[in-house]
Parts: C-alpha cells; sequence; structure tokens
C-alpha cells in the first residue's frame, strides 16, 4: 500500500527541541527497510506558481492556489502493508513534532 | 410471530457482531458482511413460525449468512481460498470469547483513531451491536440518509485507507484502548442523558459486558463495566414522579437495581486507572452510609491522572463534605482560575450548596437563583429553584 506524505508547517509546532527525532536518520532508516520509495523539500511558497486554463487560456498566479499559514514544505511516499505501520513511520519524523503530515493514500495501490 | 419476533432479536442482538466480524475477517467486504446478516435474519423471520426456533439460534443465521456470502461470492469469482475459508466457518456460540475473537478485531476498526469520534460510535452501533441505521441517526439527530451517507464514507476510509483488521498488541494497544473505551462511554452518556436513547445505556453495557470477556486481563475495561452498572443502577430512582431529576441522597435507594450494584462490586478492580478510579467512586455512592473522606481522597488521585474542570468541581464538593464548606469553597475556587468553569451551571449550583452549609443563606439563595438562569434543562432549573425557595 502506498502513502503520501504532505509535510507542512503548523502554527503551534512542539517547543522542546529535545524531543523531536533527527531527520537524517528517519530518512536512513527507512530508505533501508524500503519503506520510503522517495521525497524530497520542497521551495518556500513564495517561489509557487499556480497554473489554471480556462476557456482554452492560460492563467497564471503568483503563489499558491490557498492562502493558509499552513503550507506544504515537502513530501515522501512510503509503502506500508497498513495504515497503523504508516502512522508509526510518521510519527517518527520531525515534522509531525515541528509541524503536521497529512497521510493520504494512493487510490488501489 | 411477535414472540418469534422477540426470539430472533435477542438470538441477533447476540450473534449480529460475530456473524459480520467473521464474514469482514473472511472477505474483507463490510456491506457484503452486513447486508448478508440481514438476510439471515430476513429468512429467520420467514421460517423459525412455521418450522420452530433452532436450538442453537446463532449458529443458525452464521449458517445461512454464510451460505448467502458463499453465493454472492461465486458469482463474483473470488478466490477459492475466501471460499474455503467460508465453507468451514460456523458459530462458536457456546464457546468462551478469546482475544482471538473476531468481535474484538471489528470493535478496534470500528473504533479507529483515524476515524471521527461520531463515525466511530455510528459503526460501533451499526457493525458490533446490530442496531438499525435509522435509531442510530434519531440519536445523532440527523436523517437517516444522512446517517447512511456517514457509515458508508466510515467504511470507505477503512477500505481506502486500510485501516487494519487487527487487534493492536503491546504498546499500542495500551495507546489504543482508552479511545476503544471513550466510544463505550460516549454511547453510554447517550444512552443515560435526559434527552438521549435509553436504549444505547444497555447497548453500551452488552459492549462492555463483551469487551470484559474478551479482554480479561485489562482492569480499565471491568472497571468501566462497573462504572455502567452503578451508574445504570440508579436509572429508575432519578426522578421523582413529575419528573424532576433527584440527587443521590434524595433517591428511593429501593429502586436501585441491587442485581448490578452486587455486579459491579464483584468486578471492580483495585487499580487507580481513571475509569477504575470513578468506578470506586460511584461504589462509594451506592454504599448504605457514604464515606466522603474516602471519596475525596480517590477524587485526590483521579484529578492528579485527569485534571478536567468538571473532576476538579466534584473534587471540591466532595472535600466539603469531607472536611466542611470552607475547604470545598477554597478548592471549588482553585479550579475556576482556568476559566473551564465559567457558566457551568453545575459549578454555580456546587457553590450555592457549599456556601448555604456555611450559614450565609442569603448569598446561597442568590446563587442558586443565577445557577438556575443558566440551567440547562427546564428539570435542572426547576430543582435549583426548589432549593432557592427552601432556603429563603
Amino acid at each position: 500500500m502506498k502513502y503520501m506524505m504532505f509535510v507542512c508547517t503548523d502554527t503551534e509546532p512542539e517547543t522542546d527541541d529535545s524531543l523531536v527525532p533527527d531527520v537524517d536518520k528517519w530518512v536512513a532508516e527507512n530508505d533501508a527497510a524500503g519503506r520510503r520509495l522517495e521525497g524530497d523539500q520542497l521551495a518556500p511558497p513564495s517561489a509557487a506558481t499556480t497554473v489554471r486554463v480556462r476557456g482554452g487560456q492560460l492563467l497564471l498566479s503568483d503563489g499558491p492556489f490557498a492562502e493558509t499559514k499552513e503550507v506544504i514544505v515537502g513530501y515522501d511516499i512510503l509503502e506500508c502493508a497498513d495504515l497503523d505501520e504508516a502512522i508509526e513511520v510518521v510519527r517518527a519524523h520531525p515534522m509531525a513534532w515541528r509541524g503536521r503530515i497529512e497521510l493520504r493514500p494512493f487510490p488501489g495501490a | 410471530m411477535e414472540p418469534v419476533r422477540a426470539v430472533v432479536a435477542e438470538a441477533l442482538a447476540d450473534s449480529h457482531g460475530r456473524i459480520v466480524a467473521a464474514l469482514i475477517r473472511i472477505t474483507g467486504d463490510w456491506d457484503l458482511a452486513e447486508d448478508c446478516a440481514q438476510e439471515a435474519v430476513t429468512v429467520a423471520l420467514e421460517r423459525w413460525p412455521s418450522d420452530g426456533v433452532p436450538d442453537n439460534p446463532g449458529g443458525w443465521l452464521m449458517t445461512v449468512a454464510r451460505n448467502r456470502a458463499i453465493d454472492v461470492l461465486r458469482r463474483a469469482t473470488v478466490e477459492r481460498r475466501k471460499l474455503a475459508e467460508l465453507a468451514v466457518l460456523s458459530d462458536p456460540a457456546p464457546e468462551p470469547a478469546t482475544a482471538s475473537d473476531d468481535r474484538l478485531r471489528l470493535i478496534f476498526t470500528c473504533c479507529h483513531p483515524a476515524l471521527a469520534l461520531e463515525a466511530r460510535v455510528a459503526l460501533t452501533l451499526r457493525t458490533v451491536a446490530g442496531v438499525p441505521t435509522a435509531d442510530i441517526a434519531r440519536a445523532f439527530l440527523v436523517t437517516e440518509s444522512t446517517m447512511t451517507r456517514r457509515l458508508t464514507r466510515a467504511k470507505a476510509k477503512i477500505a481506502q485507507a486500510r485501516i487494519p483488521y487487527r487487534v493492536p498488541s503491546g504498546a499500542a494497544l495500551a495507546e489504543r484502548l482508552p479511545g476503544v473505551l471513550a466510544v463505550l462511554y460516549l454511547l453510554f452518556t447517550r444512552g443515560y442523558d435526559s434527552d438521549g436513547e435509553p436504549a444505547f445505556a444497555a447497548e453500551a453495557i452488552r459492549l462492555a459486558r463483551l469487551l470484559t470477556a474478551l479482554m480479561p486481563g485489562e482492569p480499565e475495561v471491568a472497571a468501566l463495566l462497573a462504572l455502567f452498572l452503578l451508574q445504570h443502577s440508579r436509572r429508575d430512582a432519578r426522578r421523582d414522579d413529575e419528573g424532576n431529576l433527584l440527587t443521590l441522597d434524595r433517591q428511593d435507594r429501593a429502586r436501585w437495581d441491587h442485581d448490578a450494584i452486587a455486579e459491579a462490586l464483584r468486578i471492580l478492580p483495585a487499580t487507580d486507572g481513571p475509569y477504575a478510579l470513578q468506578a470506586r467512586i460511584a461504589a462509594c455512592h451506592a454504599a448504605d452510609t457514604t464515606d466522603w473522606p474516602r471519596i475525596a481522597g480517590l477524587y485526590d488521585r483521579l484529578a492528579e491522572r485527569l485534571p478536567s474542570p468538571v473532576v476538579q468541581l466534584n473534587r471540591a464538593v466532595a472535600h466539603g463534605y469531607a472536611y466542611g464548606p470552607a475547604d470545598g469553597l477554597a478548592l471549588l475556587a482553585a479550579a475556576r482560575e482556568g476559566g473551564g468553569l465559567d457558566d457551568y451551571p453545575l459549578a454555580v449550583a456546587a457553590e450555592a450548596e457549599l456556601t448555604a452549609r456555611a450559614g450565609d443563606r442569603e448569598r446561597a439563595v442568590a446563587l442558586f437563583e443565577r445557577a438556575a438562569s443558566v440551567a440547562h434543562s427546564y428539570a435542572e432549573q426547576r430543582a435549583l429553584l426548589a432549593r432557592a425557595e427552601e432556603l429563603s
């Protein structure tokens, strides 16, 4: 089962840095276990361009399509047996502590 | 016909969860499992009046539901493995419940924290307890079609996100069990609240009993059942003939369900979990004489584990009875500091009662009147105004 992790910021992060796990360790462990298929960080939302085509005409706008305080800063794609395994992987990611992570399955994957 | 309907209802209440849980485990298809259980009931209602009620009604229902599932799956040409597993499925009704019971998997899946709390309660009622969707909808104050959609969405999430059909083990079990107990607790209060669905309280007790049999090593499960039994034992004594709510000291104890109280005391664990402490407090209230210092001590421990404003309020009241109104008022003032009790009618009523017992009748009357003005229900309001009247 494939899951997408949308890695986001949050307005109320964990304040105790000593509790937050290390990202390099997380990547190394999950790559080695074959659970992390790929993933990366994204440039800030200020670098985003939103693209639409309406009536054949290209419409571009500067910035992300939704203006929110929480922004997507990266993603990872996981291969896990089920949701419980995926949750265990995500809870050990530093951004589950410093931000928030949306876990969404790929359909029928 | 009617007696047969009652036998079918009883057999179903006992075996619905068992049938659905087993069919879900083998087929992975929640709708198929429910449809086949429903089909078995329809066939029973047709046949039992003329053929007579079978010796093992649950086993009979399981066999009919299983055969129906085999028919449907044959037509859909599914894997042989599922059909082979279904072929040997029979109802183990007379056997004691065990941890590998399919119903336990079903309960933990229905109560998975990745589902919304209301969806968990509704799905547990529908799937484990077999309560009709229309009845669940009424209790949640939504239309039947809204509730059907909510249940469908929950089942779709289970399938799409692949929520596992499994009882968690080790540390995960300790993390997940409180969530399951919270669903049962919410179900119970839905049944016990004055405007709730009374059958839900009985359903919550039935599920807690099942969970106690399935997880005999978990004291909080037995504690939850004991708490339900103790609260439910007072259901016939809570109101006077006019429907006014009565405080414990004014209830007719002869109308309490003493069998339920005896059962609760038998299973009550001596542990310190939040439900165990609440059940032990409820047990103190069921005793012939109320041991307030003991209740105050139990609330001290409960407040350490569960420092909610309501627990702090009850702790203040207990200290007031145990050690005098001044102690109670001091703790109440401390409990209010967080602001969580602002305009909470029971907090104002508690202050009024403590003030009356401290001898300041005039202030107590004013406080009772203020509590009545913020009361949530008419029955509550009447009881508070009656108290103000008594004092002035």
